[in-house]
């Protein structure tokens, strides 16, 4: 039998008609976010730099013009991807912290098939690759939760063993069969074909066709888990594995479908992180975490923010992202050392988890107080 | 492969095997009294590197590696102290909590390292010290008895963790508020102090973990425990929350990827081939995980968040 | 026979003869003091009011019984006494002194020791531990040999056996209770309150339990009994209280009352307590199960070789204490449990290896014996859980999209046809009464066209309103032509609603009896394991 450790998920905007819900729902996160933005002024304080230069950096980097609101949009992507994954992971009750590898699966079966299929038209090239991506970060994906399903093994523990397989696998490509020809030995492949770049978007900036693949993805989600049957079912096995099972569902099914769905998402921010990357190559230099950028963490986060609801995921993604492009920025201008905007970012995820609670409470008590007055 | 078959590289194998497992196996029985209160805590990854952190930067500034492992833990506590605020007093959800203070320990490090320190500067780190007599046996003395101090003290933790789980009123509050909090809440235990005193000592065994990885390489970097502290959470379910199992499969864990690191050494896989064989760990824990398939033993309360109300 | 109508609040007590010397209690030194004396306690929550006014007293050595429907508040009114609450108002006094109880630690260093319906142990300790939990404060080894010891001293005095350090995992349910029990008396409870102790127990069980009782109190302590099973109350209270909506309703003594005007009192109106129904002929068998035999949770034959059929508009009821393999055996029926050997057969085809789907396919339908966790899913609202089943298929969904307006449509129909009481369509089915949660898990396994209902425990925990509904709709559905399994624990609705009866005792069916033979005697005895003569 299969129990599914079952998050909170009950901060998402559950109570429809009810509009003052999720406006606690929103007013609460952005209280925390305030709070810990005043941590982070404390911090700056403390290395010597003035926080107000500090935060108008931060501002300027991320969204000071179109270049930086680009830059910000193209941060976020890989985020908002892996996070709209998250959000179908958790309403089926399951716990995906694999996205770092299920992001490196994506982008090494979207780099076979542009290596496989060069010539190919970039009309028909371009959904391929993202297709393949999808597809390999949706194995990955489904691995682990097959592996809970069938055999019980935790997600947790089968998605950390994952994430290093799968640094592993792609050192190992890199360094052998995929790597560029040369002289020089990079962990690299050679510049992947140019039908399958993701074409710029009009504007001058370097923001890519991707950024709507991304919000294309989000809506999708969004559509999957309300309006769809499969969503149905998804989301009655994460509130409840064992009414589902006696309404006839296919609990471990449920299971898999929620892993693999996830996994193809993270699986897409994984080619559009390497056909909308400047080099076009699929680069394994530094680690597996330099490539994805901490994206398959970052997008649990950034789920969160977004109460698990895959639209909402969209600004809070940005809101990330606009922290982290906007860090280089304080950086250059403060000599602080860009990992504080990591550190902040802990910060913030901490406020703003711990404020959680108390939203729901609030909000259950709206909800309680309109039923009260409807009940008179 | 013949070459790996001598006694000398067996030995050095299984020695190293029993060095390198040392850190997930603090940060494991540290993580497993958490759980078996109730609590996951996946931030363990960022407090070792603040552990570790604080004991690089402690040992540089003093010299003195005693100092510099109190330190690291004091730290461990504190952010304990941060992390069991935020779950048991605020209800936040354990999970992501856990990822917050993994980006958190992950920034903070990297930034304190870089203002404070700048490029790398060596320490003395902790010498092999030589059990008396049981060292000096050939072969076996070798193997388990050539060793750091922290080694010891995390294998030594083994059994006194057991103890404490399991002969203690303390230990047994533990248990019981892991698996039904209502029952201890009802007999005037404070769920309360209980998760929270498990969250500290689990916290501060976290940094000795990453204090005792930082003191045994001898420098720091970024991200320098890249993944172990996730690693330690999972050996925690293989083991079954039990100190054994843990042990087992920090061994188990250890010895592969020292195996791999000699076979590396001895031009046994080449350079691509070594990252094949260097997932052998991971792949390892999952297939012994599904065959052996154990799902009793989990704290019935984990992740669960107590409050008398509901 | 008449009985004073009691005045306002004042408790009357009835059939006490004071002249009657009692033994002298060592607990109780001055017996015009009564050990427990609530006063005039109100609580409210948002939107309803749980106590009102309430005045409950306990004696050295009397069995008080609190009784009254779900929700009349008589949890509330002990979670009060047990620190888990504070009053709104209202006072309680031990031995005379007001004192105010701030926490379930603070009961029971009072001497106050509550016996949960809901067991409050921990499973995966020994009964040792969880007798010693919280007693050693928070240092210290953790030495059980004391313990052990004082426990087979405790046990054996009052006649609770159970194993020191076996696990309660192990345990079955009557032995947990006694645990539970044992955890209060080494707390020198001398106040015991027992919530619903019976629901889970044999017969014989019972008989041990107030066995126990009669000893604790005749040693002097004051027990609150808690129960709605009137036939027990009668056997065992000293004074019964009556609790409807918050409010004290009536106090008496069992000499003076009858089944009857007790649950008038809970009720507030006559209750009906045999119902007539139509005998007519039904039809072919619909479901037939041979000999099945399905494994327990435990490793242990829940069922053991089970056969019986049910019939086209007739009800075959199984009656049985709780426990005796009622649940694994719906399980099997319905595809959630694997069937070790025999059949299972509807209208004559083999369906013991489908799954839950398929054998609704088959038209069969299940309402649970838990609802909460297995009927509805409480996040859900009360329109999603009506389409919980039939949500993938037309013309709730096309092209695997939900239609929203179909769903409403249909639901709005339900909703109104079996008289669901909820704001509306899109609240929670959480925040719905047991009753209602019930009427909605009714709704939609009876509108879904299945002629095979397998319905477990159907009015546990709901109020007498919502279960004479529940009952009208199950004889509809039997006039109508279908073929329904009643599991129940109850008795009385057992022999209420069936046409035939089958008792299982073990996992075994000990007898059928048609409903002309099945009285309250023969099942009872048969629900025990006597076989008939």
């Amino acid at each position: 039998m299969v129990t599914t450790e079952n998050p909170d998920t009950s901060g998402a905007p559950s109570s429809k008609g009810l509009w003052y819900g999720p406006l606690v729902g929103l007013v609460v996160p952005v209280l925390a976010v305030v709070a810990a933005l005043a941590v982070g002024a404390v911090l700056l304080l403390a290395l010597g730099a003035s926080p107000l230069t500090g935060y108008a950096a931060l501002i300027d980097g991320a969204v000071g013009d179109w270049n930086a609101v680009a830059d910000t949009a193209i941060k976020s992507m890989p985020m908002l991807l892996v996070g709209v994954g998250i959000c179908i992971a958790f309403r089926t009750g399951v716990i995906n912290i694999g996205g770092e590898g299920q992001i490196i699966l994506g982008a090494i079966f979207a780099t076979l098939v542009a290596l496989a299929v060069p010539d190919l038209p970039s009309v028909f090239l371009i959904p391929l690759v993202l297709l393949a991506g999808a597809v390999g970060g949706a194995i990955w994906g489904a691995i682990p939760g097959a592996l809970k399903a069938y055999a019980g093994v935790s997600e947790i523990l089968s998605t950390i063993m994952m994430n290093i397989v799968a640094a592993q696998i792609l050192s190992f490509l890199l360094q052998d069969l995929l790597i560029e020809e040369g002289a020089i030995k990079i962990q690299q492949t050679r510049r992947l074909s140019h039908n399958a770049d993701l074409p710029l978007l009009p504007g001058g900036t370097r923001l890519h066709l991707g950024f709507l693949v991304a919000l294309l993805v989000a809506v999708i989600a969004y559509l999957l888990i309300y309006k769809t049957s499969l969503g149905f079912r998804l989301r009655a096995v994460g509130h409840n594995p064992d009414a589902s099972r006696y309404a006839g569902m296919h609990v471990k099914r449920s299971v898999v479908q929620a892993l693999a769905l996830s996994g193809a998402c993270a699986g897409v921010a994984g080619a559009v992180m390497v056909f909308g990357s400047i080099s076009h190559r699929l680069i394994g230099e530094g680690g597996a975490t330099a490539f994805t950028q901490g994206a398959g963490f970052n997008g649990i986060v950034v789920a969160l923010f977004g109460g698990l609801h895959p639209l909402y995921t969209v600004p809070a993604s940005f809101l990330f992202g606009g922290m982290l492009i906007g860090g280089i920025e304080l950086q250059r201008e403060l000599q602080v050392p860009a990992a504080l905007i990591v550190a902040l970012n802990g910060v913030v995820v901490v406020f703003v988890v711990s404020s959680l609670r108390l939203k729901t409470k609030l909000q259950r008590w709206s909800e309680d107080a309109v039923l009260r007055r409807g009940r008179k | 492969m013949s070459e790996f078959f001598t006694t000398t590289a067996i030995v050095a194998t299984l020695a190293s095997g029993i060095r390198l497992s040392a850190p997930f196996l603090i940060a494991a029985l540290g993580e497993s009294v958490g759980q078996r209160a109730g609590v996951l805590n996946l931030g363990v990854e960022g407090v070792m590197l603040i552990g570790a952190y604080a004991a690089y930067n402690t040992a540089l500034e003093t010299g003195n590696v005693l100092a510099a492992v109190f330190v690291a833990v004091l730290m461990g506590v504190l952010m304990g102290a941060i992390y069991a605020f935020i779950t048991v007093v605020m209800h936040a959800q354990q999970g992501i909590s856990g990822i917050g203070i993994y980006l958190f320990g992950l920034g903070i490090t990297d930034l304190l390292f870089q203002k404070q320190v700048g490029t790398p500067k060596p320490i003395d780190g902790l010498q092999t010290t030589s059990v008396p007599l049981l060292g000096d046996i050939p072969t076996v003395g070798e193997i388990f008895f050539r060793h750091n101090a922290l080694v010891y003290v995390a294998y030594l933790l083994i059994p006194v963790v057991w103890f404490v789980v399991n002969r203690t009123t303390f230990g047994l509050n533990i248990r019981s508020v892991g698996e039904t909090p209502e029952a201890a809440d009802t007999l005037g235990v404070s769920v309360t102090w209980t998760r929270v005193s498990a969250i500290l000592i689990g916290n501060g065994l976290a940094a000795l973990a990453g204090a005792a990885l930082a003191l045994e390489i001898g420098i720091f970097q970024y991200n320098l425990t890249a993944g172990q502290g996730f690693i330690a959470i999972a050996l925690v379910y293989f083991g079954a929350w039990r100190p054994s199992g843990i042990m087992a499969g920090a061994l188990l864990f250890g010895i592969v990827s020292s195996t791999v690191l000699q076979w590396k050494t001895l031009g046994i896989v080449s350079g691509s081939a070594s990252s094949f064989t260097a997932m052998a760990p991971a792949v390892l824990t999952i297939l012994v995980l599904v065959v052996v398939s154990r799902r009793i033993g989990q704290p019935s309360a984990l992740t669960n968040p107590f409050d008398r109300s509901d | 026979m008449d009985h004073p109508r009691p005045r306002g609040n004042q408790p009357v007590v009835l059939g006490v003869d004071s002249s009657t010397p009692r033994p002298v209690s060592p607990m109780s030194p001055d017996l015009d003091v009564p050990m427990l004396e609530m006063r005039g306690i109100t609580k409210r929550f948002p939107g309803v009011v749980a106590n009102e006014g309430v005045d409950f007293t306990v004696r050295s050595g009397r069995v008080h019984t609190l009784l009254g429907e779900n929700g009349a508040g008589k949890s509330t009114l002990m979670k009060i006494l047990f620190g888990l609450y504070r009053p709104d108002e209202g006072s309680v006094h031990l031995e005379g002194t007001e004192v105010e109880i701030r926490s379930p630690a603070d009961a029971i260093s009072r001497g106050i020791g509550m016996i949960h319906q809901h067991f409050m142990l921990v499973p995966t300790l020994t009964v040792a531990e969880n007798v010693a939990l919280g007693l050693g404060g928070a240092w210290g080894f953790s030495d059980l040999r004391p313990i052990r010891q004082r426990l087979v001293e405790v046990s054996e005095r009052y006649g609770l056996q159970v194993d020191p350090d076996a696990f309660i995992w192990q345990l079955a349910v009557g032995e947990r209770q006694r645990v539970e029990i044992l955890k209060a008396l080494f707390r020198d409870a001398r106040i015991l309150v027992l919530d619903e102790p019976t629901a889970v127990l044999t017969p014989p069980e019972v008989t041990d339990l107030f066995t126990t009782l009669r000893q604790l109190r005749d040693d002097g302590r004051g027990l609150v009994f808690i129960s709605h099973k009137l036939h027990e109350v009668m056997e065992i209270s000293n004074e019964i209280t009556v609790l409807r909506d918050g409010r004290i309703v009536g106090n008496t003594v069992p000499e003076s009352s009858s089944r009857e005007s007790l649950a008038q009192m809970m009720v507030g109106r006559p209750v009906l307590f045999t119902r007539t129904v139509q005998p007519h002929d039904p039809g072919e068998d619909r479901l037939v199960v041979r000999d099945l035999v399905v494994q327990g949770d435990r490793g242990n034959l829940a069922v053991d070789k089970v056969s019986l059929s049910v019939r086209a508009g007739e009800i075959l009821g199984v009656a049985g204490v709780s426990g005796n393999g009622q649940r694994e055996l719906a399980e099997a029926i319905f595809g959630l449990r694997p069937v070790e050997s025999g059949g299972i057969d509807i209208d004559g085809v083999p369906a013991d290896s489908l799954a839950p789907k398929a054998v609704r396919s088959k038209g069969m339908a299940y309402v649970p014996e838990e609802r909460m966790r297995d009927g509805v899913i409480g996040e859900f609202t009360v329109a999603e859980n009506l389409v919980l089943v039939d949500h993938g298929s037309p013309p709730y969904t096309r092209w695997g999209f939900l239609r929203f307006g179909a769903i409403k449509k249909q639901c709005t129909r339900l909703v109104q046809r079996y008289s669901v009481k909820t704001p509306m369509l899109e609240t929670l089915t959480r925040s719905l009464s047991g009753g209602n949660i019930q009427k909605v898990v009714i709704a939609r396994e009876f509108s879904c066209g299945a002629e095979i209902l397998v319905v477990s425990q159907p009015t546990r925990g709901i109020d007498v309103g919502a279960a004479e509904y529940v009952h009208e709709q199950l004889l509809g559905q039997r006039t109508a032509g279908a073929a329904i399994l009643l599991i129940s624990e109850d008795l009385d609705e057992v022999l209420q609603m069936s046409d035939r009866v089958a008792v299982i005792f073990r996992g075994q069916i000990m007898d059928q009896l048609p409903r002309s033979e099945a009285t309250a005697m023969r099942v009872g005895r048969l629900m025990m394991g006597l076989k008939a003569e």
